[in-house]
């Protein structure tokens, strides 16, 4: 799950990381009285557009603003704006809350970063000089510029770990101390989260000698929200696939594409398989869709809904492979959704292992209009030839 | 014969008395698996047909001599029950539960290091050397006992796969699913060294997925150490970057893990393989029948 930058900053807060002062607005009224306060003590304010992606500053997203007039002129072009990153695809997100920060004066920007490492099964927290660029990047071109340190969970990062960073990236000697507090409540934010990824860029060194956070990324490992409620309310749904929102209400994982063969599989390889087969076979896959391995009737009922519900769609491929998941169960549920909505697309059906039997007996009696098929390649390439002919 | 499991293996179940627990006991027992006892705290003294229940690990192992146990244990509580195993000397320790937090299974491998416990999983359906003993959630009538060694991060797909085998009559040793999640127990490496050493084994199906660098590593060892034929297969081509696809490490993150840098790493590693999936089976078919 993805936060905004303000919600991840008032994490990091908590957890002793120096952040800027700011204030959350949804109109041009309230960024001009967040601004004045900002701009009473240093003259200058940023207006930051608030959308789950990276990329919002070249895409002109960050402005400055030196009155509490200008803070509301600037949001008020920003609010209800589309910004096109090269994060958010050409569709872009539109912005409904924009973030005013009080503003600094830069010496250096550097870069922090952290994740899982899934080699060292550890925490990796990353450090670079290159800070206002992506850290992919760098890590392409300039791989010798990444300092690495890796943590280990019983003793946590350790202050001669922050202390060979902060000397590492260049740090003042004077500062160093004020860096490895930074560093340490970092990865206590993100142990204490559970975090899939936290990254600070940039981390700014202002010319009054603070260390903060100027801008802040956070993600969260979706399997640890349920001990973290605080986190999970933080959730923004405008900024998700209204599809894939819909899905996870009844724990199913679809993750939407561009194609037009919408597939409901069991189990998420053989989902992925399935994608690249239809791909194989000179079709593109309009989602991916696990129905996982003991979905109930319900649930499928509501995939069957979910697909068919994407105006790109022209076919749909079922592909199951009933290992706990029940061919017959599988069956009912297409047959419910069916009897529901209506099949207004043709649809390939691969059947195999528990209960097949009775599986494709249902379907033959159900009076649908299902092409049947026995092996994936061959449910592949019907479904391309129906979508094509549909 | 067969890698990490075979028809002496005697397992508990910890979690025995869920739904998942019970269910999938009954169907080990049914297709052979020595079940020596369960595990769940607070029902110890009583039976599930029959088994043993115990309230810890401990006791489980002193009381029947088990030497593997498999979990069934809801995510939450998940990594508890793996160190308890382990802290309890069961040699083999099987993960079955699905959405185990990533930085609990940090934990659990930072515990693990310097004990002689093996880890397979978690979110994965097993092992099962056909025949002998099945320890996950595979339906076990569509395996055959043979000499392919089958190993792979995913569940169904493996079915799949499997089932292509059995068609064609190439029955396995030992299937192996490592499980979906980006920290897991038992790597593709270490599965292949096994394979490898396994005079019951000689051919291997590897089946990767997109995310990290497992397969990547898996394909240099190969090149390094195997001398049996690999057969290898990465699902997710299509799989767009940046995005989840169900299993938590199935995602193409700063574009890495791209199925194609997989499958390249493979072919460069003089692995055969195949972009169908449909054809895992018959590419397996022909290497035996050039070998």
């Amino acid at each position: 799950m993805n936060i905004h930058e303000y919600q991840a900053k008032q994490i990091l807060a908590k957890y002793g990381v120096a952040v800027p002062k700011g204030k959350i607005a949804f109109t041009p009224a309230e960024a001009e009285e967040a601004a004045r306060e900002f701009i009473a003590e240093k003259g200058v304010c940023v207006v930051k557009a608030q959308i789950h992606a990276g990329g919002r500053g070249k895409a002109g997203g960050v402005k400055l603003a030196k009155s509490k007039e200008e803070a509301a002129k600037i949001a008020e072009e920003l609010l209800g704006k589309v910004l096109v990153t090269h994060q958010t695809g050409p569709a872009g997100k539109e912005v409904k809350k924009v973030y005013v920060e009080e503003g600094c004066q830069i010496a250096r920007e550097l870069y922090l970063g952290l994740v899982v490492d899934r080699s060292t099964q550890k925490v990796v927290i990353m450090a670079s000089t290159e800070g206002g660029v992506e850290i992919e990047e760098v890590a392409e071109k300039t791989p010798e510029k990444i300092l690495k340190e890796l943590v280990d969970p019983a003793v946590g990062l350790i202050p001669f770990q922050g202390r060979k960073l902060a000397f590492g990236l260049g740090i003042d000697r004077a500062l160093a101390g004020k860096a490895v507090k930074f560093m340490a409540g970092l990865y206590n934010a993100f142990v204490a989260s559970d975090c899939s990824m936290a990254e600070i860029n940039p981390l700014v060194i202002t010319k009054d000698g603070d260390i903060i956070a100027l801008d802040a990324k956070m993600s969260f490992d979706d399997n640890a929200l349920f001990r973290h409620k605080d986190i999970e309310g933080m959730r923004d749904l405008d900024e998700e696939d209204p599809k894939e929102v819909a899905a996870s209400r009844f724990n199913l994982n679809y993750v939407s594409l561009d194609g037009n063969i919408g597939c409901m599989v069991n189990g998420a390889g053989l989902a992925m398989a399935t994608m690249d087969m239809i791909k194989l076979s000179g079709g593109s896959p309009a989602n991916f869709l696990d129905v996982g391995g003991g979905a109930n009737k319900d649930q499928v009922t509501a995939a069957f809904k979910l697909i068919t519900s994407d105006p790109n769609v022209k076919g749909v491929l079922v592909n199951i492979f009933g290992g706990i998941m029940r061919c017959d169960i599988i069956a009912e549920g297409i047959m419910a959704a069916a009897k529901d909505v209506g099949l207004k697309v043709p649809l390939v059906v691969r059947l195999q292992g528990t209960n097949v039997e009775q599986g494709r007996k249902l379907l033959a009696g159900s009076g649908l209009n299902i092409i049947t098929a026995e092996n994936m390649d061959e449910a592949a390439e019907k479904a391309v030839a129906a979508a094509k002919a549909s | 014969m067969s890698i990490l499991v075979n028809k002496d293996t005697k397992v508990i179940c910890q979690g025995i008395t869920g739904e998942q627990g019970t269910f999938h006991t009954r169907q080990m027992v049914a297709y052979g698996t020595k079940m020596a006892g369960g595990v769940t705290p607070g029902k110890g003294g009583t039976q599930v047909d029959g088994i043993p229940v115990f309230d810890t690990v401990d006791e489980a192992v002193r009381k029947t001599g088990a030497d593997a146990s498999v979990i069934y244990v809801p995510a939450a509580f998940a990594a508890d029950a793996v160190m308890e195993a382990v802290d309890a000397g069961i040699g083999l320790v099987v993960c079955i539960t699905e959405g185990i937090p990533v930085l609990d299974m940090v934990k659990v491998r930072r515990f693990m290091q310097g004990k002689p416990s093996r880890l397979v999983g978690p979110n994965c359906p097993g092992v099962i050397t056909p025949g002998e003993c099945k320890i996950g959630i595979m339906p076990g009538h569509i395996h055959r006992a043979g000499s392919v060694g089958v190993v792979s991060r995913s569940g169904t797909l493996t079915y799949e796969a499997v089932d292509q085998l059995t068609r064609l009559g190439l029955g396995q040793s030992t299937c192996v699913g490592i499980g979906g999640d980006p920290v897991n127990g038992t790597d593709f490496i270490d599965v292949l060294e096994l394979f490898e050493k396994d005079p019951g084994t000689n051919a291997i199906v590897m089946i990767g997925e997109i995310g990290g660098t497992a397969e990547e590593e898996a394909a240099e060892f190969i090149r390094k150490n195997v001398r049996k034929p690999v057969v290898g297969y990465i699902a997710g081509a299509t799989a767009p970057k940046g995005k989840r696809m169900g299993h938590a490490g199935a995602i193409i993150s700063g574009g890495k893990g791209t199925a194609e840098e997989k499958f390249e790493a493979m072919h460069k590693a003089g692995i055969r393989i195949t972009r169908s999936t449909a054809e895992i089976g018959r590419t397996m078919l022909e290497v035996l029948q050039k070998v």
